[in-house]
């Protein structure tokens, strides 16, 4: 197993290196190229506005799913079902082209006069369809993670903050969310790093985010499979960093839930240090 | 209604439960309730399972809502309030104001998983008594101390034994200075060695004065540091009394049987 593992690494390493299709010369003089880069900057910012209408959306979802109301509940299930249930390419395209379907957005009271108004195309850009499109679809996911987390907390929690008299949203937010993150954040991670990649569907709507920048690039010079390595290699790096991030806000959000001390992120750094500082307290915590 | 009245007395009753009832669907499990709990007194609900003993302590602070029946705190009505001429449920702040008012002190500990011993005791009166922290950290210590567990004010509550947590909740329930403390069998989930611990925290805050209502199945507690015991069976209370009186010398024929076979 170890031997075919060994020769099937050396493989592709061999392709990699002397393919002729692959240039790393090429790679290297895109790599930082200002296009390139521009495309991973909108790359970047999409993920982060797309998972913050996400995670916001999600939780107001999640919140109406367990509400007593048989209302709200019905309306977020609903909403999760139709988000869920299409594919998200589907609702990119209907995002770009909803000005064909509402001409006009006015604001004013619903079925009554309207104050302002204004075509649907100079309101709803290319960016703000791929911020809606990725943005409504990843709530529909978020609401089922926030909720999942939220019914995780004992309810022993709630019911003593209840009984020191702590009002219901305080109780949210002091006692039931911080304990939530725990179960939310490690799935929440997933679904950043898959938002990140799933950012370059939005090439279909032609914006240019990263991928969409290197296709620009490479249908002019034709050096396709160099430039798809350099949009994989930014994907990667930025999926480490983020992979890396994750592993910290796990740390944070986990704290009080293991019976020895958690060591802060400066002393897992420094972890030879701590160690000999801890051996003689150790006893303390057995 | 704080400093409105004459200052309290020993003897003045501060909890009135007035014909209290409640049911789970159609189960009653608690019929006509009626009881007095005076200013530094310590009661004690004893009864079977099932009797209702934890229904009605939490009838009290609303954690449970009573169909019939009112409950006052210092002659203020819990829960509810009256508008031309008929009962109307509180809003949830003002339920939650008066909820500051009664410590509760769960079976289970309930320490806020994710915060430090000392951070459980400090985050009510920071949050609702807008207490600065340094204020509200200079209390805790305090309590801390009382019972007796400074060294353990950074650590987690899985860090800590149920004792020590339990000693913990009871400290982080007097941080708001509750006029009444209610338990809910505070010793029921601990190893019988260290229930003494907690029994010990519970008799010096009784001697401190402090009004408890004690769910409990310690007979010896509530012989020692019950001034009154309430002994309840099938959503009824069957005879109430001094401790000594009904531990040592029951009238009704219920309380002869379920103390024989406890004790």
């Amino acid at each position: 197993m170890v031997a075919i593992t060994f020769v099937l690494v050396a493989m592709l390493v061999h392709l990699l290196v002397t393919s002729s299709s692959l240039q790393w010369g090429v790679v290297g003089h895109y790599f930082f190229s200002s296009d390139v880069l521009s495309g991973l900057i909108r790359t970047l910012y999409l993920t982060a506005i797309a998972m913050l209408v996400g995670i916001v959306g999600g939780t107001i979802l999640a919140l109406m799913r367990i509400s007593k109301s048989l209302v709200l509940s019905m309306a977020a299930s609903s909403y999760i079902w139709l988000f869920r249930g299409t594919p998200l390419l589907v609702q990119l395209l209907f995002w770009f082209n909803i000005a064909s379907f509402v001409p006009r957005l006015s604001l004013g009271i619903p079925f009554g006069p309207s104050f302002v108004s204004a075509s649907t195309n100079s309101l709803i850009t290319i960016l703000a369809a791929a911020v809606l499109g990725l943005g409504l679809n990843e709530a529909a996911y978020m609401a089922e993670i926030v909720r999942a987390g939220i019914v995780s907390v004992d309810p022993g929690q709630g019911e003593a903050a209840l009984a020191l008299g702590m009002p219901k949203r305080l109780i949210f937010r002091r006692i039931v969310l911080p304990q939530a993150m725990r179960v939310i954040i490690p799935p929440t991670g997933n679904q950043t790093i898959g938002m990140l990649k799933g950012t370059s569907l939005v090439s279909v709507i032609s914006l240019p985010e990263l991928l969409y920048s290197v296709q620009l690039i490479y249908a002019r010079n034709f050096e396709t499979i160099p430039l798809l390595v350099v949009a994989s290699l930014w994907y990667l790096i930025v999926t480490t960093i983020l992979s890396i991030g994750q592993h910290f806000v796990e740390k944070y959000f986990g704290r009080g839930r293991t019976r020895t001390e958690v060591p802060s992120v400066l002393s897992r750094l420094f972890r030879t240090h701590r160690e000999t500082q801890l051996t003689g307290s150790t006893d303390h915590y057995a | 209604m704080v400093g409105e009245g004459p200052l309290p007395t020993i003897g003045q009753p501060i909890l009135r439960v007035e014909n209290v009832s409640k049911s789970f669907g159609a189960t009653s499990v608690l019929r006509d309730i009626n009881f007095d709990v005076k200013y530094g007194e310590v009661v004690c609900l004893i009864g079977p399972s099932g009797s209702g003993k934890s229904t009605m302590l939490r009838c009290i602070n609303y954690l449970e809502k009573p169909e019939g029946g009112c409950v006052y705190l210092d002659g203020e009505l819990i829960g509810r309030k009256v508008e031309n001429g008929r009962y109307v449920d509180l809003k949830p702040n003002e339920l939650a104001a008066q909820r500051t008012e009664m410590g509760m002190v769960f079976q289970n500990f309930n320490l806020f998983a994710h915060m430090t011993a000392i951070e459980n005791i400090m985050e009510a009166p920071v949050q609702l008594k807008r207490e600065t922290r340094a204020e509200a950290e200079t209390h805790a210590r305090q309590l801390l101390e009382r019972v007796g567990l400074t060294q353990k004010a950074d650590c987690y509550p899985l860090q800590l034994s149920g004792g020590q947590q339990q000693r913990i909740a009871i400290a982080r329930a007097l941080a708001m200075r509750p006029k009444l403390m209610l338990f809910d069998e505070p010793t029921s989930a601990l190893d019988p060695e260290i229930v003494g611990e907690v029994l010990e925290v519970m008799r010096l805050l009784a001697n401190d004065g402090m009004t408890m209502v004690v769910v409990t199945h310690e007979m010896s507690f509530a012989r020692d540091v019950g001034d009154r015991v309430i002994f309840m069976d099938g959503g009824v209370i069957v005879e109430t009394g001094t401790s000594k009186e009904v531990l040592m010398a029951p009238q009704h024929a219920r309380t002869k049987q379920f103390l024989a076979r406890i004790t």
